[in-house]
């Protein structure tokens, strides 16, 4: 029970972020952001994807349609063998297209001018993962901060965290000076399988490329399925981002979102008695 | 104030916040000045995979059975004109490929001239920008032959390819299709006339009876019903002043990427 005695131990002030890991995540939020929407203006140029080098147009695994149905366009959206109805949203949102105008950089039909944005910040993300990953493997920052510890890979250690985060627990005291083994895992998989692979992914799209890297798209096996894995990568930075915010908010957004600018992070202090 | 009508007031101030961010994305990609600095990203790719690639590298090349049975017509598919459905009427006997601009010998080429010229056979990937792709095999001239039988004057530093379509239906000229390259493409080995698709003569709907492959490119640099081929200078000058149909309507005049 919490006594009005007891004085209330001092919150503590950390310096949690470097100065390259506040810009370049910044800069990150600015370049994803504007790739993810210019990229799916492009992909509704043609809103099917396919597995293998060529496009088998009978047979897509993903696609997006618009058919009439009774006077009224109906949106259906091909996922493998399963056909969803999905108007107003994925095949016809006002007219025919795969993704709503919401969703897409610039929101009127251009492909020309989605192109334009994408291949501008490609090089801000491209330059700036180069950056980050340059300065986190060099500066120490990728072993000590996003390693897991020692301890924190034994097996009872690894269910308690998972049951703590489910609970939406978070660490108090010593424990929130670094960061918890999901954590680390889920930035750790971004920054050095996903938003890689965005580029990878990217560059074997590329006609020119396949000159001199032709290896690495038959290593994604082949261009339409590299272009398949460069929409399956951007959907599960999607899911990264969607979760990580929910973290945010949950856990203490404004002190999250001031250590992510100032790098001054407030740690709370341990409760009395535990 | 309610639980719904907070839900609603929220999701209606979402909305209009969303909308003034998506209205403020178009206007920005509408000014001229974010247009022109986001184009710069254009020469910077080119430059980097000029510089990082071999200049004569091939495009991959694939076996037979790679060949795609489905392979897209994209564009025109069918010319109206006049002046090429005569000759397509013609089985192309009265074709002429001409050959001018800065060159020292201006050339007119039969289908049978360019058949005689150093030929080549290539199964490439075309990649269309809408991303989609399909195998091919193509036959044809090679471009360095003609270009070295016609001489290019000192000045010349590109090469331009007129051809018979409009894919904008407009009286005037402004809807023809025309494509450009510089030396260092029209030069390299996979660059050809094509006159055969999987080993036919190249079908109607694939640029018949000549089109050009240029293979480390998008699709929309392989000009197909290719009429005459112009070396200049410049490419300012030229229609729209971009190079091309689809670079004068805002796509990248080298579509490497």
């Amino acid at each position: 029970m919490p006594s009005a005695e007891r004085p209330r131990p001092p919150m503590e002030t950390i310096r949690r972020h470097g100065l390259v890991t506040r810009l370049t995540h910044w800069t990150n939020v600015l370049a994803v952001l504007v790739l993810l929407a210019s990229g799916l203006q492009i992909f509704n140029a043609h809103p099917a994807l396919y597995w293998g080098e060529t496009s088998t147009f009978s047979r897509p695994w993903v696609a997006m349609a618009a058919v009439e149905r009774g006077g009224e366009f109906v949106g259906l959206t091909k996922v493998g063998e399963a056909v969803f109805e999905t108007t107003g949203v994925l095949g016809y949102s006002g007219e025919v297209r795969g993704f709503p105008a919401w969703a897409t950089l610039p929101g009127y039909r251009s492909l020309a001018d989605g192109r334009r944005w994408h291949f501008f910040f490609a090089w801000v993300f491209a330059i700036n993962l180069a950056v980050y990953l340059a300065a986190g493997l060099i500066g120490g920052h990728v072993r000590r901060d996003l390693l897991p510890d020692r301890d924190q890979i034994r097996p009872r250690r690894i269910l308690r965290e998972i049951a703590d985060h489910a609970r939406l627990r978070f660490p108090r005291g010593a424990e929130a000076k670094r960061y918890n083994l999901l954590q680390k895992l889920a930035y750790l998989i971004v920054v050095f399988v996903l938003l890689p692979m965005m580029l990878l992914t990217g560059l074997c799209m590329s006609p020119a490329f396949g000159s001199v890297g032709y290896g690495l798209i038959e290593l994604f096996g082949g261009r339409q399925s590299a272009r398949t894995l460069h929409f399956l990568s951007a959907s599960a930075i999607v899911l990264f981002v969607v979760v990580h915010l929910a973290m945010v908010v949950a856990s203490g957004a404004w002190n999250n979102i001031r250590a992510m600018v100032t790098g001054r992070f407030a740690v709370r202090p341990e409760e009395a008695g535990t | 104030m309610s639980r719904i009508d907070r839900r609603s007031w929220l999701k209606g101030a979402a909305a209009a916040a969303g909308g003034l961010v998506a209205a403020a994305c178009d206007r920005l990609t509408l000014n001229p000045t974010v247009q022109q600095t986001l184009a710069r990203a254009e020469g910077l790719t080119r430059r980097t995979q000029r510089a990082l690639f071999p200049r004569m590298a091939l495009a991959p090349e694939f076996s037979p059975e790679d060949i795609s049975p489905d392979f897209r017509a994209n564009g025109t598919i069918n010319p109206q004109d006049p002046a090429y459905v005569a000759l397509r009427e013609a089985g192309f006997s009265d074709y002429r490929l001409v050959v001018d601009g800065l060159v020292e010998r201006p050339l007119a080429l039969s289908l049978a001239d360019l058949r005689a010229l150093p030929a080549r056979s290539q199964i490439t990937r075309h990649d269309c920008v809408e991303g989609w792709s399909s195998i091919g095999k193509w036959t044809g001239a090679r471009l360095s032959a003609v270009l070295e039988a016609a001489g290019l004057k000192e000045g010349a530093r590109f090469v331009v390819f007129h051809c018979a379509d409009k894919l904008e239906p407009r009286v005037d000229e402004r809807g023809r299709y025309y494509e450009s390259l510089d030396l260092e493409d029209a030069f390299h080995e996979q660059t050809i006339l094509a006159y055969e698709m999987n080993d036919a003569p190249l079908p109607v709907a694939h640029g018949a009876p000549v089109r050009l492959r240029v293979e480390r490119q998008l699709g929309y640099k392989h000009a197909k019903y290719v009429m005459r081929i112009e070396a200049v200078e410049s490419l300012t000058p030229i229609r729209g002043g971009k190079g091309g149909f689809w670079e004068d309507r805002g796509y990248e005049w080298y579509a490497g990427i």
